[in-house]
């Protein structure tokens, strides 16, 4: 069944999930992946949705969620395979020290030269501590002893401290 | 210190049965560690589980049966400290844990999805031996204290995803065995 991407972003209030949800449910979309979180009060969500629809008919269904102006709605088509190749080695980077511009776009410059993949991202600011925390795919063969030595190159110019580290899972 | 594990006939490898199948998210039943059928699971679990690549456990509900019964071997894994051997156990329960920590799981019953789980990095385990009915009290830490609760939280219907430690704590699984 074809998919289709929504994203639902702007200001929090209760409900938004239940609402934007039950528009998909009596469509009869069955929700996939999701993921949704607050940044400062503001709301993003994004959906994957398996439906037969038209993208025309969701977003229809989908206006009365962005009707009072206060959250933007989008629908876009999700490519039949949006697979990036061999999986990765996954990597957790951990960034933290006082705020300044340009920590993560210096940090993850470094690990895109590797062909590191950033699979999850969170950043923080809290007073003047920034904290950075990235899941990076690693491709096979990547010389991580190297790479954790860019990594502390770029963390000392920025004043920051930097930490890499697998996180392979255990079978049980 | 010599083997934990009792006499037990030659095992069969059984097929794994996969989540949402719902003899994983029941309460196994409490089994007689002298029953014949008892130790002769306990035998199959250990065979598939020596098969299966990277397993460190398996648990009697994750070859469809719903008993309180698991076979557990970590010998060799690189995050294991002590280590008791291969292992089986009936009726088994944690007597005490402590040291929690988080770490990364996967499971032969989901096996495209990975989860970050709190743990006792320390416990006390105490069961049946099936064969021997004899009690027996494990006391370990580090990866194997971890394989011992994810066995028995098995054995009690409930899988990572159950105990998971946030909405962001759920991973698509990226590396395969």
């Amino acid at each position: 069944m074809p998919l289709l991407a929504v994203t639902v972003l702007g200001a929090d209030r209760p409900g938004i999930v239940a609402e934007v949800t039950g528009h998909l449910s009596r469509l009869g979309g069955n929700l996939e992946d999701s993921t949704m979180t607050l940044l400062r009060g503001h709301f993003a969500m994004l959906l994957v949705v398996a439906t037969d629809r038209p993208i025309g008919e969701v977003e229809q269904a989908l206006a009365p969620v962005a009707a009072d102006g206060t959250l933007d709605v989008a629908v876009r088509p999700v490519p039949e395979s949006t697979a990036t190749g061999a999986p990765g080695a996954p990597h957790l980077l951990s960034v933290h020290g006082g705020d300044r511009p340009g920590i993560v776009s210096s940090m993850l410059g470094v690990v895109a030269r590797v062909g590191g993949n950033v699979t999850d991202l969170t950043t923080r600011l809290s007073g003047d501590l920034y904290v950075v925390v990235a899941e990076v795919d690693l491709p096979a063969g990547t010389d991580t002893d190297a790479l954790a030595s860019a990594l502390r190159a770029a963390a000392d110019e920025l004043d920051v401290d930097v930490s890499l580290r697998a996180v392979d899972a255990d079978l049980l | 210190m010599g083997s934990l594990l009792p006499e037990l006939p030659p095992g069969n490898v059984l097929p794994v049965v996969r989540a949402p199948a719902h003899v994983l998210s029941g309460a196994g039943a409490d089994v007689d560690p002298l029953d014949p059928a008892v130790v002769q699971l306990a035998a199959d679990l250990l065979a598939t589980q020596r098969v299966s690549p990277g397993c460190v456990g398996l648990a009697a509900p994750q070859v469809g049966v719903g008993w309180r019964l698991f076979s557990l071997d970590v010998t060799g894994h690189p995050k294991a400290r002590t280590v008791h051997g291969a292992v089986v156990l009936a009726n088994a329960e944690v007597v005490e844990a402590s040291r929690w920590e988080k770490g990364r799981e996967g499971c032969m019953s989901v096996p495209d999805l990975t989860g970050d789980v709190r743990r006792a990095g320390r416990v006390l385990v105490a069961g049946v031996v099936p064969g021997t009915g004899e009690r027996l009290e494990v006391r370990t830490d580090a990866f194997e204290a971890r394989a011992y609760q994810h066995e028995i939280d098995h054995c009690a219907g409930l899988l990572f995803l159950d105990r998971v430690a946030g909405a962001h704590a759920i991973h698509q699984r990226k590396t395969y065995l």
